[in-house]
């Protein structure tokens, strides 16, 4: 596995490129290959620094040096000194206060790696995913090797101790899950993979089903070992062909050598998967939705409790727990709970894979360590935002929320974020510029929910369809001050009363934006104008 | 295998019917088989009418409103064919910042039909569906399985055109 143990970001904007910026780049990259340090040391890039003086700027994670100005022929001595030696150079270093106070949102991770360290998509692009011998030349089952010399309920402790948290967008800590599921009674148990990714925005469970398929089957059968399981399903969207190929294929071969099976490489120890596609209906990620498919009939939420933990498939003990979970799993068992606590924050350790799209320069899939924050991901990893200044993001699909840029220095993780009334969600960061209309975008939202929606329980079905209607008199210019009233009530109503996840986060993005956009909204309806110019108000 | 509209119900033609049959035998008897027996069916088939589902029913010894219920759930499933080429926009939320109504909207002006129709020659058929999960690449237009990726309405017209083409050479 490659481990990055140093990041290097050089400040790459306008007026750093006139300062040989990309000079000082090209220099770092000659460099740490020179001294063959290309698989521990990351470079990347700052688009946009701010008003600070003495560019181009360097910072060197995870001491958060700060380097300025740094000249092309500085660099070869630097990297010798820091990245080689482990020895800051001091007369290259930023003392300026201001500079340093300017950059703090950049300084503040000290101790932390910004840079990618891989736990999740650890195999993805690495190992070729039709291959099982290639998967097993990677490390790949000792984890579950190792598990087997275990007993279950030691398996179970170790997921707890890590404090790992489903990855799904709920964030309940998958140890409690475990164990909860092992301790109830019942003569079959069932573990399930919901792979049923609808999240607009959301891909990571695509790419590592595509990329890492025997990571989920051996994660599955550590926890069929743990929680005495002996049958499993992956609920995989029956968009996504090339995941449901590629799990096809790695089932047969973990079949045909044993892994799968009865007497599981002779432990006595038996557990099989089916695949179950989805056929397009966005509720089915909903846990019970999805066991109500996997029986046959139309994925309508069950009530709960019974949670699926006591009262699941076919009435069974049954463990649903995301892709990205799973994918946690087998690292966990391998290298052990404290291993696992090194990386994000105590109360949600580990990495987090985002996607991160809209109106940036660097769209695409990354994997960071839980608390980085909105900022960094936008300016790091997003390259900056593409034409005009960040106005919101939309997190997690659409089950998540609207963060306003007041909220783009707040750690992201799922306690943090619940604190300030929005949440993760599954790993979709729709980054907007001023150029987006925040009632038009909430009521592309709202149309998603009115449309996916069940019908099975009223406060969804018609407050869903109430949001959508309201929202759209609005933006066509039929909008009354009383609708903000009623926007209020009936995202209060749907995060009450609904029966599922679904009607209870479709009130949020209305919620958010009355807490940070009310003068735009207002705007819209006083004056019937929109600000940005995109609702057609006529 | 796809029908065209003015052909006989599936039920009515025997090598349809076989195909329905086999299916039947193949899935009928394992737990959750409505799902499975429609998904295949779909796939095989192309739709599901409401004899195919009345049938189903008996055979699977269900209720029919069950499997109507389950037919008209989930958007996999169409009671009507299809055309021959499937053209299905994603508006998922990137794809919508992207630009995807602008590609609807050029996709009605060059074929004269709204999503959800299909041309009066059977050949193409225009859908919105949600997130492919190629967000990245948005705005994503998915002709027949395929994903095309940052496409822009410039280009669509010629794309839209090329299927058509495909269809008089061959």
């Amino acid at each position: 596995m490659k481990t990055v143990r140093s990041m290097v970001l050089i400040s790459n904007d306008p007026k750093s490129k006139a300062n040989a910026s990309q000079e000082v780049i090209a220099a770092f990259k000659l460099a740490i290959k020179n001294l063959e340090l290309t698989d521990e040391v990351a470079v990347s890039t700052i688009p946009e620094i701010g008003t600070v003086r003495n560019l181009p700027l360097v910072v060197i994670f995870p001491e958060a040096t700060v380097y300025a100005p740094v000249k092309p022929e500085d660099v070869p001595h630097l990297v010798e000194e820091h990245l080689f030696k482990g020895r800051e150079v001091p007369n290259l270093k930023v003392k300026d206060p201001d500079t340093l106070r300017k950059i703090a949102w950049l300084t503040q991770r000290k101790g932390t790696l910004p840079a990618e360290n891989r736990i999740v998509l650890r195999n993805v692009g690495i190992v070729d995913p039709e291959s099982i011998d290639d998967f097993f030349a990677y490390e790949g089952g000792q984890a579950f090797a190792t598990a087997l010399q275990m007993t279950p309920e030691l398996v179970v402790e170790i997921i707890k101790a890590s404090g790992l948290r489903g990855r799904g967008g709920a964030g309940f800590p998958a140890g409690i899950k475990w164990d909860s599921v092992r301790k109830t009674p019942g003569k079959k148990k069932y573990v399930i993979c919901n792979a049923d990714e609808s999240e607009p925005g959301t891909f990571k469970d695509r790419v590592i089903m595509e990329g890492d398929p025997f990571s989920i089957i051996e994660a599955m059968l550590i926890a069929a070992y743990a929680i005495g399981s002996d049958e499993g399903y992956i609920y995989i969207r029956g968009e996504y062909q090339l995941a449901l190929d590629r799990v096809q294929i790695a089932i047969q071969q973990a079949r045909e050598y044993g892994g799968l099976g009865k007497n599981i490489f002779g432990s006595g120890f038996d557990f099989d998967i089916h695949i179950h596609a989805g056929a397009g209906a966005y509720i089915c990620g909903e846990e019970t939705a999805l066991l109500e498919s996997i029986e046959g009939g139309r994925g309508e939420p069950r009530v709960k409790p019974p949670y699926p933990t006591t009262s699941g498939l076919w009435g069974m003990p049954t463990l649903i727990n995301n892709v990205e979970t799973f994918a946690n799993i087998p690292p966990i068992v391998l290298n052990g709970a404290q291993w696992f606590k090194s990386f994000g924050t105590p109360s949600s350790p580990g990495t987090k894979v985002y996607t991160i799209l809209g109106n940036v320069n660097n769209t695409g899939l990354i994997e960071v360590p839980m608390g980085i924050t909105l900022r960094e991901v936008i300016n790091i990893y997003g390259k900056g935002i593409k034409g005009g200044q960040f106005k919101f993001a939309q997190t997690g699909g659409s089950s998540g929320s609207i963060i306003p840029a007041s909220l783009q220095d707040t750690p992201m993780d799922f306690d943090s974020y619940r604190k300030v009334g929005v949440a993760l969600g599954s790993g979709a960061l729709l980054i907007c510029n001023d150029s987006n209309c925040i009632v038009d975008s909430v009521r592309v939202l709202a149309r998603f929910f009115q449309e996916e929606c069940c019908g099975k329980c009223v406060p969804c079905r018609v407050g869903t369809d109430q949001v959508w209607k309201i929202l759209t008199n609005i933006s066509e210019g039929r909008g009354t001050m009383e609708d903000i009233a009623h926007l209020e009530w009936l995202s209060k109503g749907l995060e009450d009363f609904s029966n599922c996840g679904l009607g209870q986060t479709a009130g949020a993005p209305i919620k958010n934006m009355l807490d940070h956009f009310r003068a735009e909204l207002e705007a819209h309806i006083k004056l019937s104008v929109c600000p940005t110019g995109v609702c057609p108000m006529s | 295998m796809t029908l065209t509209p003015n052909q006989l119900d599936p039920l009515d033609n025997p090598r349809m019917r076989q195909v329905i049959d086999s299916t039947i035998s193949e899935y009928g008897d394992q737990n959750g088989a409505l799902m499975v027996v429609l998904n295949h069916l779909q796939e095989r088939i192309g739709f599901i009418t409401k004899p195919m589902q009345a049938y189903v029913a008996e055979k699977l010894n269900v209720p029919v409103s069950k499997v109507h219920g389950v037919v008209s759930f989930y958007s996999f499933f169409t009671t009507e064919p299809r055309g021959k080429h499937l053209v299905k926009f994603c508006i998922g939320t990137a794809c919508y910042v992207g630009g995807a109504s602008q590609l609807i909207d050029k996709a009605k002006q060059v074929l004269g039909i709204e999503p959800g129709q299909t041309t009066s020659d059977g050949l193409i058929t225009l859908e919105v569906c949600r997130c492919v999960g190629a967000c990245s690449q948005a705005p994503v237009v998915v002709i027949d399985e395929v994903n095309h990726g940052r496409v822009k309405p410039s280009q669509f017209a010629r794309i839209l055109t090329e299927v058509q083409k495909s269809e008089v050479v061959a």
